[in-house]
Protein backbone atom coordinates (compact mmCIF):
# COMPACT_ATOMS: atom_id res chain seq x y z
CA UNK A 1 0.00 0.00 0.00
CA UNK A 2 1.17 3.22 -0.83
CA UNK A 3 0.05 6.67 0.25
CA UNK A 4 0.61 10.49 -1.41
CA UNK A 5 2.77 12.31 1.59
CA UNK A 6 5.67 14.90 1.85
CA UNK A 7 8.85 13.09 1.81
CA UNK A 8 11.53 14.32 4.07
CA UNK A 9 15.61 14.29 4.36
CA UNK A 10 15.84 12.62 7.28
CA UNK A 11 13.28 9.52 8.43
CA UNK A 12 9.97 9.26 7.56
CA UNK A 13 7.58 10.93 5.32
CA UNK A 14 5.16 13.49 6.63
CA UNK A 15 1.50 13.47 5.54
CA UNK A 16 0.90 17.16 6.16
CA UNK A 17 2.78 20.24 5.32
CA UNK A 18 2.91 22.57 8.04
CA UNK A 19 4.97 25.08 9.14
CA UNK A 20 4.86 25.15 12.66
CA UNK A 21 5.19 28.34 14.96
CA UNK A 22 6.93 27.09 18.48
CA UNK A 23 7.43 29.01 21.61
CA UNK A 24 10.56 27.96 23.42
CA UNK A 25 8.57 28.53 26.83
CA UNK A 26 5.04 29.85 28.10
CA UNK A 27 6.05 33.32 27.62
CA UNK A 28 6.49 33.07 23.90
CA UNK A 29 3.10 31.13 22.97
CA UNK A 30 0.21 33.94 22.68
CA UNK A 31 2.88 35.82 20.08
CA UNK A 32 3.43 32.32 18.73
CA UNK A 33 -0.57 31.96 18.12
CA UNK A 34 -1.01 35.46 16.73
CA UNK A 35 1.33 34.65 13.85
CA UNK A 36 0.19 31.44 13.50
CA UNK A 37 -3.52 32.55 12.63
CA UNK A 38 -1.69 35.58 10.33
CA UNK A 39 -0.51 32.88 7.97
CA UNK A 40 -2.22 30.22 6.13
CA UNK A 41 -0.14 26.92 6.01
CA UNK A 42 0.98 27.55 9.75
CA UNK A 43 0.29 25.92 12.88
CA UNK A 44 1.19 27.07 16.57
CA UNK A 45 1.61 25.28 19.44
CA UNK A 46 0.38 26.80 23.47
CA UNK A 47 3.32 25.45 25.18
CA UNK A 48 2.53 25.82 29.47
CA UNK A 49 6.30 25.47 30.42
CA UNK A 50 9.80 25.81 29.85
CA UNK A 51 11.25 28.23 32.49
CA UNK A 52 11.91 28.03 36.16
CA UNK A 53 11.85 24.02 36.42
CA UNK A 54 14.05 21.30 37.22
CA UNK A 55 16.05 19.49 35.11
CA UNK A 56 14.36 16.54 34.72
CA UNK A 57 11.37 18.67 33.23
CA UNK A 58 13.36 20.82 31.67
CA UNK A 59 14.47 18.22 29.22
CA UNK A 60 11.26 16.78 28.66
CA UNK A 61 10.22 20.24 27.82
CA UNK A 62 12.87 20.29 25.17
CA UNK A 63 12.38 16.29 23.79
CA UNK A 64 8.56 17.65 23.10
CA UNK A 65 10.00 21.01 21.81
CA UNK A 66 12.39 19.46 19.36
CA UNK A 67 9.98 16.46 19.05
CA UNK A 68 7.38 18.19 17.69
CA UNK A 69 10.16 20.54 15.27
CA UNK A 70 11.38 17.13 13.74
CA UNK A 71 8.24 15.93 13.48
CA UNK A 72 7.87 14.23 9.98
CA UNK A 73 4.71 16.79 8.99
CA UNK A 74 6.49 19.89 9.99
CA UNK A 75 8.09 21.60 6.70
CA UNK A 76 9.33 24.13 8.77
CA UNK A 77 9.59 25.69 12.34
CA UNK A 78 9.44 29.28 13.13
CA UNK A 79 10.74 29.35 17.06
CA UNK A 80 9.48 32.46 19.17
CA UNK A 81 11.33 32.70 22.30
CA UNK A 82 11.37 35.51 24.95
CA UNK A 83 15.17 35.69 26.35
CA UNK A 84 15.54 34.91 29.45
CA UNK A 85 13.89 31.01 29.88
CA UNK A 86 15.56 28.62 30.35
CA UNK A 87 16.82 27.26 27.24
CA UNK A 88 16.31 30.07 24.62
CA UNK A 89 15.50 30.09 21.10
CA UNK A 90 18.72 30.06 19.45
CA UNK A 91 20.09 27.28 21.45
CA UNK A 92 16.90 25.08 21.14
CA UNK A 93 17.19 26.30 16.84
CA UNK A 94 20.53 24.90 17.39
CA UNK A 95 19.44 22.28 18.02
CA UNK A 96 17.12 21.47 16.08
CA UNK A 97 19.19 22.17 13.18
CA UNK A 98 21.52 19.09 14.36
CA UNK A 99 18.60 16.96 14.53
CA UNK A 100 16.81 18.24 10.66
CA UNK A 101 18.10 19.90 7.70
CA UNK A 102 14.38 21.26 7.33
CA UNK A 103 13.75 25.20 7.24
CA UNK A 104 14.60 27.02 11.02
CA UNK A 105 14.60 30.53 12.05
CA UNK A 106 14.00 32.05 15.56
CA UNK A 107 13.23 35.26 17.31
CA UNK A 108 13.56 36.61 20.87
CA UNK A 109 11.32 39.11 22.48
CA UNK A 110 13.08 40.72 24.41
CA UNK A 111 16.10 41.04 21.57
CA UNK A 112 13.70 42.35 19.29
CA UNK A 113 12.41 44.69 21.79
CA UNK A 114 8.46 43.52 22.46
CA UNK A 115 5.78 41.20 21.06
CA UNK A 116 4.32 43.22 17.82
CA UNK A 117 8.36 43.41 16.63
CA UNK A 118 8.63 39.68 16.70
CA UNK A 119 5.35 39.13 15.94
CA UNK A 120 5.78 41.11 12.46
CA UNK A 121 9.49 39.58 11.77
CA UNK A 122 8.16 35.83 12.66
CA UNK A 123 4.68 36.31 10.58
CA UNK A 124 7.29 37.38 7.53
CA UNK A 125 9.54 34.38 8.45
CA UNK A 126 6.34 32.10 8.48
CA UNK A 127 4.81 33.97 5.24
CA UNK A 128 8.17 32.93 3.25
CA UNK A 129 8.22 29.22 4.82
CA UNK A 130 4.30 28.80 3.71
CA UNK A 131 4.90 29.80 0.54
CA UNK A 132 8.27 27.37 -0.10
CA UNK A 133 6.02 24.66 1.49
CA UNK A 134 3.68 25.02 -1.20
CA UNK A 135 5.96 24.17 -3.85
CA UNK A 136 6.68 21.03 -2.33
CA UNK A 137 4.93 18.21 -4.34
CA UNK A 138 3.32 15.05 -2.58
CA UNK A 139 5.22 12.31 -3.65
CA UNK A 140 4.31 8.32 -3.50
CA UNK A 141 5.13 6.77 -0.22
CA UNK A 142 5.01 3.26 0.86
CA UNK A 143 3.01 2.72 3.64
CA UNK A 144 6.31 1.98 5.96
CA UNK A 145 6.66 5.21 6.21
CA UNK A 146 3.31 5.73 8.83
CA UNK A 147 3.81 5.65 12.24
CA UNK A 148 0.30 5.13 14.23
CA UNK A 149 0.04 6.37 17.32
CA UNK A 150 -3.10 4.00 19.45
CA UNK A 151 -4.64 6.49 21.81
CA UNK A 152 -7.78 5.65 23.75
CA UNK A 153 -10.01 8.17 25.71
CA UNK A 154 -13.16 9.13 27.45
CA UNK A 155 -13.47 5.27 27.33
CA UNK A 156 -17.18 3.25 27.83
CA UNK A 157 -18.15 0.00 28.25
CA UNK A 158 -17.92 -0.25 24.43
CA UNK A 159 -14.22 0.30 24.42
CA UNK A 160 -12.70 -2.71 25.36
CA UNK A 161 -15.34 -5.31 23.48
CA UNK A 162 -15.56 -3.28 20.34
CA UNK A 163 -13.53 0.19 19.40
CA UNK A 164 -10.14 -1.21 20.69
CA UNK A 165 -9.97 -5.02 19.50
CA UNK A 166 -10.47 -3.57 15.96
CA UNK A 167 -8.16 -0.83 16.10
CA UNK A 168 -5.72 -3.71 17.58
CA UNK A 169 -6.84 -5.39 14.03
CA UNK A 170 -5.69 -2.56 11.93
CA UNK A 171 -2.60 -1.93 14.29
CA UNK A 172 -1.90 -5.92 13.07
CA UNK A 173 -2.83 -5.65 9.43
CA UNK A 174 -0.54 -2.38 9.24
CA UNK A 175 2.13 -3.71 10.86
CA UNK A 176 1.71 -6.77 8.56
CA UNK A 177 2.41 -4.30 5.67
CA UNK A 178 5.21 -3.01 6.63
CA UNK A 179 3.90 0.27 8.84
CA UNK A 180 5.16 0.79 12.43
CA UNK A 181 2.17 1.26 15.23
CA UNK A 182 2.41 3.02 18.95
CA UNK A 183 1.22 2.18 21.87
CA UNK A 184 1.10 4.29 25.31
CA UNK A 185 -0.25 5.02 28.28
CA UNK A 186 1.76 2.50 30.45
CA UNK A 187 -0.50 3.21 33.85
CA UNK A 188 -2.80 1.69 31.82
CA UNK A 189 -1.17 -1.89 31.07
CA UNK A 190 -1.03 -2.68 34.92
CA UNK A 191 -3.09 -5.44 35.87
CA UNK A 192 -2.32 -6.87 31.95
CA UNK A 193 1.26 -5.98 32.03
CA UNK A 194 2.07 -10.04 31.99
CA UNK A 195 -0.27 -10.56 29.02
CA UNK A 196 1.42 -7.46 27.46
CA UNK A 197 4.69 -8.41 27.60
CA UNK A 198 4.19 -11.90 26.29
CA UNK A 199 3.95 -9.93 23.18
CA UNK A 200 7.80 -8.82 23.57
CA UNK A 201 10.16 -9.79 20.85
CA UNK A 202 12.60 -10.92 23.07
CA UNK A 203 13.36 -11.77 26.92
CA UNK A 204 14.77 -8.08 27.57
CA UNK A 205 11.48 -6.21 25.95
CA UNK A 206 9.56 -8.46 28.12
CA UNK A 207 11.51 -7.49 31.25
CA UNK A 208 10.98 -3.61 30.05
CA UNK A 209 7.33 -3.50 29.87
CA UNK A 210 7.50 -5.52 33.53
CA UNK A 211 10.05 -2.50 34.65
CA UNK A 212 7.90 0.37 32.79
CA UNK A 213 4.69 -0.63 34.89
CA UNK A 214 6.48 -1.84 38.30
CA UNK A 215 8.72 1.63 37.98
CA UNK A 216 5.22 3.81 37.33
CA UNK A 217 3.53 1.85 40.28
CA UNK A 218 6.85 2.54 42.58
CA UNK A 219 6.56 6.50 41.14
CA UNK A 220 3.14 7.50 42.60
CA UNK A 221 3.65 4.75 45.72
CA UNK A 222 6.64 7.27 46.84
CA UNK A 223 3.83 9.91 46.70
CA UNK A 224 1.41 7.95 48.57
CA UNK A 225 -0.85 7.19 46.42
CA UNK A 226 -1.87 3.62 45.22
CA UNK A 227 -2.84 3.61 41.59
CA UNK A 228 -4.39 -0.12 41.83
CA UNK A 229 -7.10 1.29 44.51
CA UNK A 230 -10.45 1.75 43.80
CA UNK A 231 -9.67 0.13 40.50
CA UNK A 232 -12.02 -0.83 38.51
CA UNK A 233 -13.84 1.85 40.06
CA UNK A 234 -17.25 1.62 40.47
CA UNK A 235 -18.63 3.13 37.43
CA UNK A 236 -16.17 0.51 35.58
CA UNK A 237 -17.72 -2.38 37.34
CA UNK A 238 -21.28 -1.20 36.45
CA UNK A 239 -20.09 -1.32 33.08
CA UNK A 240 -19.27 -4.65 33.05
CA UNK A 241 -15.98 -4.59 33.97
CA UNK A 242 -14.93 -7.15 37.06
CA UNK A 243 -11.60 -7.26 37.68
CA UNK A 244 -8.57 -4.86 36.90
CA UNK A 245 -7.15 -7.48 34.36
CA UNK A 246 -10.35 -7.07 32.83
CA UNK A 247 -9.71 -3.44 32.06
CA UNK A 248 -6.08 -3.42 31.10
CA UNK A 249 -6.80 -6.35 28.67
CA UNK A 250 -9.68 -4.17 27.05
CA UNK A 251 -7.29 -1.26 27.16
CA UNK A 252 -4.12 -3.33 25.70
CA UNK A 253 -6.01 -4.93 22.67
CA UNK A 254 -6.10 -1.94 20.73
CA UNK A 255 -2.16 -2.22 20.42
CA UNK A 256 -3.48 -5.51 18.47
CA UNK A 257 -0.97 -8.73 18.55
CA UNK A 258 2.19 -8.74 16.96
CA UNK A 259 5.69 -8.87 18.43
CA UNK A 260 6.63 -5.75 20.16
CA UNK A 261 9.87 -4.25 18.72
CA UNK A 262 10.74 -1.79 21.21
CA UNK A 263 9.85 0.10 24.28
CA UNK A 264 10.41 3.47 24.37
CA UNK A 265 11.13 6.55 27.01
CA UNK A 266 8.70 9.34 26.36
CA UNK A 267 8.75 11.55 23.56
CA UNK A 268 11.65 8.96 22.31
CA UNK A 269 11.75 8.83 18.61
CA UNK A 270 11.89 5.07 17.29
CA UNK A 271 14.40 2.83 16.37
CA UNK A 272 12.66 -0.18 14.88
CA UNK A 273 9.95 -0.60 12.46
CA UNK A 274 6.95 -2.76 13.75
CA UNK A 275 4.79 -2.31 17.10
CA UNK A 276 6.51 -0.53 19.73
CA UNK A 277 5.25 1.31 22.81
CA UNK A 278 6.11 3.82 24.89
CA UNK A 279 6.12 4.64 29.07
CA UNK A 280 3.59 8.02 28.92
CA UNK A 281 0.78 8.79 31.48
CA UNK A 282 -2.48 7.71 30.96
CA UNK A 283 -3.83 11.53 30.57
CA UNK A 284 -4.67 11.62 26.66
CA UNK A 285 -3.59 14.61 26.01
CA UNK A 286 -0.19 14.06 27.20
CA UNK A 287 0.13 10.70 25.68
CA UNK A 288 -0.77 11.98 22.73
CA UNK A 289 1.61 14.70 22.83
CA UNK A 290 4.71 12.32 23.70
CA UNK A 291 3.69 10.24 20.71
CA UNK A 292 3.95 13.17 18.34
CA UNK A 293 7.07 14.15 19.57
CA UNK A 294 8.42 10.62 19.02
CA UNK A 295 7.41 10.86 15.15
CA UNK A 296 4.15 9.57 15.04
CA UNK A 297 2.24 11.19 11.89
CA UNK A 298 -0.72 9.87 12.62
CA UNK A 299 -2.98 9.10 15.37
CA UNK A 300 -6.33 7.27 15.91
CA UNK A 301 -8.31 7.15 19.29
CA UNK A 302 -11.02 5.20 20.61
CA UNK A 303 -13.61 6.65 22.68
CA UNK A 304 -16.96 5.38 24.52
CA UNK A 305 -18.09 9.25 25.86
CA UNK A 306 -16.96 11.18 22.89
CA UNK A 307 -13.94 13.70 23.00
CA UNK A 308 -12.88 17.03 20.66
CA UNK A 309 -9.38 16.22 21.20
CA UNK A 310 -6.62 17.32 18.30
CA UNK A 311 -2.80 18.01 17.69
CA UNK A 312 -1.42 21.39 15.78
CA UNK A 313 0.79 18.88 13.52
CA UNK A 314 -1.05 15.31 13.49
CA UNK A 315 -4.63 14.62 12.31
CA UNK A 316 -6.29 12.70 15.34
CA UNK A 317 -9.12 10.10 14.05
CA UNK A 318 -12.01 9.47 16.56
CA UNK A 319 -13.52 6.30 16.39
CA UNK A 320 -16.00 4.84 18.73
CA UNK A 321 -18.35 1.77 18.96
CA UNK A 322 -21.11 3.69 21.22
CA UNK A 323 -23.95 4.30 18.42
CA UNK A 324 -25.54 7.32 20.77
CA UNK A 325 -21.70 8.86 21.08
CA UNK A 326 -21.63 8.52 17.50
CA UNK A 327 -24.66 10.39 16.99
CA UNK A 328 -24.71 12.98 19.83
CA UNK A 329 -21.24 14.15 19.06
CA UNK A 330 -21.57 13.70 15.20
CA UNK A 331 -19.09 16.94 14.91
CA UNK A 332 -16.37 15.06 16.57
CA UNK A 333 -16.44 11.66 16.01
CA UNK A 334 -14.98 10.43 12.58
CA UNK A 335 -15.36 6.87 12.40
CA UNK A 336 -18.69 5.02 13.72
CA UNK A 337 -17.83 1.33 14.89
CA UNK A 338 -21.17 0.50 16.74
CA UNK A 339 -21.56 -2.43 13.90
CA UNK A 340 -19.61 -4.38 15.86
CA UNK A 341 -21.96 -4.08 18.81
CA UNK A 342 -25.25 -4.09 16.66
CA UNK A 343 -23.75 -7.90 15.56
CA UNK A 344 -23.84 -6.21 11.60
CA UNK A 345 -19.76 -6.68 11.51
CA UNK A 346 -17.35 -8.27 13.60
CA UNK A 347 -14.43 -6.03 14.83
CA UNK A 348 -12.46 -7.59 12.18
CA UNK A 349 -14.31 -6.47 9.32
CA UNK A 350 -14.30 -3.55 11.25
CA UNK A 351 -10.42 -3.26 11.59
CA UNK A 352 -9.91 -4.02 7.93
CA UNK A 353 -12.37 -0.92 7.17
CA UNK A 354 -10.62 1.47 8.97
CA UNK A 355 -7.32 0.50 7.17
CA UNK A 356 -8.92 1.93 4.17
CA UNK A 357 -9.72 5.47 6.31
CA UNK A 358 -6.55 5.52 7.75
CA UNK A 359 -5.14 5.44 4.32
CA UNK A 360 -7.65 8.80 3.01
CA UNK A 361 -6.16 10.28 6.12
CA UNK A 362 -2.78 9.76 5.16
CA UNK A 363 -3.92 11.12 1.53
CA UNK A 364 -4.95 14.55 3.07
CA UNK A 365 -8.20 13.86 4.87
CA UNK A 366 -8.53 15.96 7.48
CA UNK A 367 -10.06 14.72 10.55
CA UNK A 368 -12.81 16.51 12.51
CA UNK A 369 -10.51 17.82 15.30
CA UNK A 370 -7.73 18.67 12.32
CA UNK A 371 -10.64 20.80 10.71
CA UNK A 372 -11.38 22.89 13.48
CA UNK A 373 -7.92 23.94 13.91
CA UNK A 374 -7.43 21.95 17.66
CA UNK A 375 -4.35 22.42 19.57
CA UNK A 376 -4.23 20.30 22.73
CA UNK A 377 -0.72 19.79 24.28
CA UNK A 378 -0.08 18.46 27.57
CA UNK A 379 4.01 17.86 28.40
CA UNK A 380 4.66 15.70 31.56
CA UNK A 381 6.83 16.55 34.09
CA UNK A 382 9.17 15.04 36.63
CA UNK A 383 6.15 14.21 39.37
CA UNK A 384 4.15 12.83 36.30
CA UNK A 385 0.67 12.64 35.41
CA UNK A 386 -1.28 9.45 35.89
CA UNK B 1 -30.72 -14.83 13.89
CA UNK B 2 -29.40 -11.68 15.29
CA UNK B 3 -26.76 -11.63 18.04
CA UNK B 4 -26.80 -9.71 21.15
CA UNK B 5 -23.43 -10.91 22.30
CA UNK B 6 -19.79 -10.61 21.33
CA UNK B 7 -16.85 -13.82 21.44
CA UNK B 8 -13.74 -11.67 21.75
CA UNK B 9 -11.67 -14.52 21.36
CA UNK B 10 -12.51 -18.27 20.30
CA UNK B 11 -11.22 -19.87 23.36
CA UNK B 12 -13.03 -17.38 25.93
CA UNK B 13 -15.27 -19.36 28.66
CA UNK B 14 -17.26 -15.89 28.77
CA UNK B 15 -19.47 -13.71 26.03
CA UNK B 16 -20.01 -10.01 26.74
CA UNK B 17 -24.16 -9.38 26.13
CA UNK B 18 -24.16 -5.87 24.18
CA UNK B 19 -27.70 -5.31 25.13
CA UNK B 20 -29.79 -5.81 28.24
CA UNK B 21 -30.46 -9.85 28.49
CA UNK B 22 -33.70 -10.52 30.58
CA UNK B 23 -33.63 -14.31 32.06
CA UNK B 24 -34.82 -17.15 30.11
CA UNK B 25 -34.00 -14.88 26.54
CA UNK B 26 -31.49 -16.33 24.18
CA UNK B 27 -28.20 -15.23 24.17
CA UNK B 28 -26.47 -15.78 20.80
CA UNK B 29 -22.98 -14.86 19.27
CA UNK B 30 -20.56 -15.49 16.81
CA UNK B 31 -17.79 -17.58 16.77
CA UNK B 32 -16.03 -18.06 13.55
CA UNK B 33 -18.69 -18.32 11.26
CA UNK B 34 -21.48 -19.85 12.94
CA UNK B 35 -23.83 -18.09 15.19
CA UNK B 36 -24.47 -20.39 18.66
CA UNK B 37 -26.55 -19.69 21.56
CA UNK B 38 -27.50 -20.37 25.00
CA UNK B 39 -30.28 -19.20 27.75
CA UNK B 40 -29.91 -16.52 30.16
CA UNK B 41 -30.69 -18.36 33.62
CA UNK B 42 -30.63 -14.78 34.92
CA UNK B 43 -30.95 -11.06 34.01
CA UNK B 44 -27.41 -10.35 32.47
CA UNK B 45 -27.23 -6.16 31.75
CA UNK B 46 -25.73 -4.76 28.59
CA UNK B 47 -21.88 -5.05 28.35
CA UNK B 48 -21.85 -8.03 31.20
CA UNK B 49 -20.51 -11.42 30.79
CA UNK B 50 -22.42 -14.54 30.46
CA UNK B 51 -20.75 -17.53 31.89
CA UNK B 52 -20.31 -20.66 28.17
CA UNK B 53 -20.12 -23.79 30.84
CA UNK B 54 -20.29 -24.77 34.06
CA UNK B 55 -17.58 -23.09 36.64
CA UNK B 56 -16.31 -24.11 39.87
CA UNK B 57 -15.45 -22.13 42.62
CA UNK B 58 -11.81 -20.62 41.53
CA UNK B 59 -11.94 -22.03 37.84
CA UNK B 60 -10.62 -18.76 35.76
CA UNK B 61 -12.37 -16.90 33.82
CA UNK B 62 -11.07 -16.42 30.02
CA UNK B 63 -11.87 -13.79 27.97
CA UNK B 64 -9.66 -11.78 25.14
CA UNK B 65 -8.25 -15.15 25.05
CA UNK B 66 -6.66 -14.05 28.68
CA UNK B 67 -7.57 -14.95 32.09
CA UNK B 68 -9.36 -12.13 34.05
CA UNK B 69 -9.12 -13.62 37.42
CA UNK B 70 -11.29 -16.54 39.16
CA UNK B 71 -14.88 -17.54 40.58
CA UNK B 72 -15.29 -17.04 44.24
CA UNK B 73 -18.06 -19.53 43.92
CA UNK B 74 -19.53 -21.91 41.50
CA UNK B 75 -21.05 -20.13 38.45
CA UNK B 76 -23.50 -22.55 36.19
CA UNK B 77 -23.95 -22.04 32.38
CA UNK B 78 -25.86 -18.89 31.53
CA UNK B 79 -25.51 -17.05 34.56
CA UNK B 80 -23.95 -13.63 35.32
CA UNK B 81 -20.25 -13.63 35.75
CA UNK B 82 -18.98 -9.87 37.27
CA UNK B 83 -17.64 -8.56 40.30
CA UNK B 84 -19.64 -10.36 42.82
CA UNK B 85 -18.39 -13.82 41.69
CA UNK B 86 -15.07 -13.10 40.27
CA UNK B 87 -11.63 -11.79 42.06
CA UNK B 88 -8.28 -11.28 40.34
CA UNK B 89 -5.41 -13.65 40.99
CA UNK B 90 -3.01 -11.50 42.98
CA UNK B 91 0.67 -10.93 40.80
CA UNK B 92 4.14 -9.38 41.71
CA UNK B 93 6.09 -8.07 39.48
CA UNK B 94 8.90 -9.54 40.17
CA UNK B 95 7.70 -13.06 39.54
CA UNK B 96 7.09 -11.87 35.87
CA UNK B 97 10.82 -11.09 34.88
CA UNK B 98 11.82 -13.88 32.75
CA UNK B 99 15.46 -14.88 32.21
CA UNK B 100 17.62 -13.51 29.99
CA UNK B 101 20.65 -15.58 30.20
CA UNK B 102 22.41 -13.08 32.26
CA UNK B 103 22.40 -10.68 30.15
CA UNK B 104 20.62 -7.92 31.74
Amino acid sequence: MQFWGYKRSEGRAGIRNHVLILPTCVCGSESARIVASQVRGAVNIVFNTGCSDVQANTDMSQKVLTGFACNPNVYGVVIIGLGCETVGHKPLREKIQAMTSKPVVSFGIQEEGGTLKTIEKAVRAAREMAAQAGLQQKELCDISELLLGIECGGSDATSGIASNPAVGELSDLLVDMGASTMMSESIEWIGGEHVLAKRAATPEIHNQIIQVCKDYEAHLLAAGQDCRAGQPTPGNKAGGLSTLDEKSLGCIRKGGTRPIVEVLEQAARPTKRGAVVMDTAGFDISSITSMVAGGCNAIIFTTGRGTPTGNAIVPVLKVTANARTYQMMDDNMDVDLSAIISGEKTYKEMGRELVDVIHDVCNGRLTKAEAYGFSDIAVDHVCRFV
Amino acid sequence: MKINALLIDDIDNVVTCVADVPAGADVCYRKVDEILSLKAEENIPYCHKIALKDFAQDDEVIKYGESLGRTTEAVKKGHWLWDKNMRSVPRDYDSEFVDVGGRG
